[in-house]
């Protein structure tokens, strides 16, 4: 069966990116209507800003993370997980 | 009756019918007698194909006249909708692909699929089934309040059981193309549906707001309006008691999203890891039109639209006021064309969600309980019988019960469905819970969170019951102790509940491991997690 040091979680730290688009729940920081930006009140304008910043962090991640199996080119990748894992961190 | 709008919604509309019926031969597998083709697609769209077929699932017709109408009527509360959709894409994109994976491996179809080779039990995948459908019902019945909002708007406002035909049409239609091509059909439609949504909102959004003095005199007289009318809770702004409610919503908005089965078989009909990847990255520009759309409802303000009242209820629909603000404030032709979006954009979710829900049943109940032999071709039959009956049913709630009671349920249903996030979810990264612990924890979620909801009195007063979902801290009540009695601030229900949810499957995992209580066969494997389209252990679609 599954043995304890075969983990099935693949970790980077770059996932760490996509908890960065959550900051933007905290509603104290932006419930204001002044700067105004083309007549949007700051409450509007601030969300909009954070659909790049959140595609911005989703993207990193994927480039990223790309699974790697970079040492077989050319080939499927025949590589099993623990393999895969001794070139990833 | 407009006949301009009529004529050109009419013409989209056939468009979009022929589309769907020659869907079943479009990348056609060897047969179509099967759940992966009928079900799935084949499980093989590329990235553009998912990009617009989850986008057409996700972002719905009735999310298009209902986001609007919540700004119009209570303010920067129903632009919630904006950090709903930003923060969905980061928080899923890790256990997307994951599901993914496990489910081309061994085969999964719907969400309960993996339940059941995930913990090896049936009663588990069967509760898991049964939420799923029952959330997934009252989400269709409410695209058919964004088609009906829109042919109402047209003039299509018959009253009684004629009032209701135009619709009934639309949806024989949809069902028997549905029937014919399965998922390949939104597929192919959800490429006209949304080339035609971003064509209207862009313009509405840049057109717009310069007939009525640009944003900022919008924004303005917003705000004297919100302040004129006796309700506290509206205006431009958040006040301090819907800033916790606004952020809860949000998360658990997002948290749920995925874990309604419609979403869910879109990622799985997709072709690899990378193309659901890609597509987080790119779905957001639909989020990006959806905080523009929300914006109308402000501008809807200012061109004084009056919500149209539907004759059939006999009171005011403000889920017409994006609608009549396109009749009023654009050509004829063009307003065709921005119904034909709305319409037609009721089709693609319709069509997913009764797929998904045909799926469960199969997959889930059908097979499970009452033909365990079911060949792959019996299952297919028996999916695309149940996409009709789902369909049907959900008619019949608009035609026959209240819209309203759609509306109330669709509220529910967020929040039961938020209760198998544990079991879904959570699953897919440890299997550390107990399936007691699951069980146990749904039944507290579930039950606390009815009876929260149902406390909860309409915005306006008029109904004591069911009239949202944010609930004053003082309500929050447990066996009759009310730990924060006096408090006003609001928060979402949904996340009380699945707050709950885990506390007991917490506590009752770790009282059935300390007792050793057998905790069902895993089928997955480790690997199955990471599996990729190129990988050996892959099952054939459509084969087995």
């Amino acid at each position: 069966m599954r043995s304890a040091r075969k983990s099935s979680l693949r970790w980077s730290n770059w996932n760490l990116l996509l908890l960065v688009p959550l900051l933007m729940l905290i509603t104290p920081w932006f419930n204001a209507d002044e700067p105004r930006v083309l007549g949007l009140p700051f409450f509007y304008w601030y969300q909009f800003a954070f659909v790049p910043v959140g595609v911005l962090c989703v993207g990193l991640v994927y480039v990223k993370t790309k699974d790697r199996p970079a040492a077989v080119h050319g080939k499927p990748d025949r590589l099993g997980v623990d393999d895969l894992d001794e070139g990833a961190n | 009756m407009q006949w301009t709008e009529l004529v050109v919604f009419s013409a989209l509309f056939l468009l979009v019918t022929v589309l769907g019926f020659v869907a079943a031969k479009w990348q056609a597998g060897d047969t179509l007698e099967h759940l992966d083709e009928w079900g799935l697609g084949g499980r093989k769209f590329g990235s553009w194909i998912t990009w617009f077929l989850v986008g057409g699932d996700l972002y719905t017709a009735y999310t298009f006249v209902a986001v609007p109408a919540l700004v119009f009527g209570a303010g920067a509360l129903g632009f919630y909708a904006l950090p709903y959709t930003v923060v969905l894409y980061p928080l899923v994109f890790l256990p997307l692909v994951r599901m993914w994976s496990v489910s081309r491996v061994h085969g999964y179809v719907t969400p309960a699929d993996f339940v059941r080779g995930r913990y090896g039990s049936h009663w588990l995948a069967l509760i898991i089934a049964i939420t799923g459908i029952i959330a997934t019902m009252p989400y269709i019945a409410l695209q058919l309040v964004g088609l009906e909002a829109v042919l109402r708007t047209m003039g299509l406002n018959g009253s009684g059981f004629l009032g209701h035909l135009p619709l009934f049409i639309a949806f024989v239609i949809l069902a028997l193309y549905t029937y014919q091509s399965g998922l390949r059909a939104p597929a192919l439609i959800a490429f006209v549906k949304d080339t035609l949504i971003y064509l209207v909102i862009l313009v509405a959004v840049i057109y717009l707001p310069s007939k009525f003095g640009g944003w900022s005199a919008i924004f303005d007289g917003a705000q004297a309006r919100f302040e004129a009318t006796p309700a506290k809770s509206d205006g431009i702004l958040l006040n301090g008691n819907n800033q916790l409610q606004y952020a809860t919503l949000a998360l658990g908005s997002a948290l749920a999203l995925f874990l309604y089965p419609h979403s869910l078989t879109g990622i799985l009909a997709s072709r690899g890891r990378n193309v659901i990847k890609r597509n987080m990255v790119a779905l957001p520009a639909y989020s990006l039109l959806l905080g523009l759309l929300a914006m109308l409802g402000f501008v809807a303000m200012s061109a004084g639209v009056k919500p149209i009242t539907n004759q059939a209820t006999g009171r005011p629909d403000t889920n017409t006021i994006v609608p009549v603000l396109f009749g009023q404030e654009f050509p004829s032709w063009f307003a065709g064309i921005a119904f034909a979006a709305i319409g037609i954009g009721a089709l693609v979710p319709a069509a997913i969600m009764s797929i998904a829900a045909a799926n469960l049943w199969t997959r889930n109940i059908y097979k499970e309980y009452l033909k365990k032999d079911a060949t792959p071709a019996q299952e297919a039959k028996q999916a695309k019988l149940a996409s009709l009956v789902v369909k049907f049913g959900a008619v019949a709630f608009i035609v026959f019960i209240d819209p309203q009671f759609s509306i109330d349920l669709q509220l529910i249903g967020g929040v039961m469905i938020l209760q198998t996030l544990p079991a879904v979810a959570i699953a897919l990264y440890t299997r550390w819970f107990h399936i007691w612990g699951l069980v146990a924890g749904w039944v507290v979620g579930m039950g606390w969170g009815m009876y929260l909801l149902y406390q909860i009195p309409s915005a306006d007063g008029k109904r004591p019951h069911f009239g949202g979902s944010a609930l004053a801290l003082d309500k929050l009540s447990l066996l009759g102790w009310h730990p924060l009695a006096g408090s006003t601030v609001q928060i979402y229900v949904g996340v009380v509940a699945v707050a709950a949810n885990l506390l007991v499957a917490v506590v009752v995992t770790l009282i059935a491991r300390k007792l050793r209580v057998f905790n069902g066969t895993d089928q997955t494997k480790a690997d199955d997690y990471h599996a990729d389209e190129d990988s050996p252990n892959l099952r054939p679609a459509a084969t087995h």
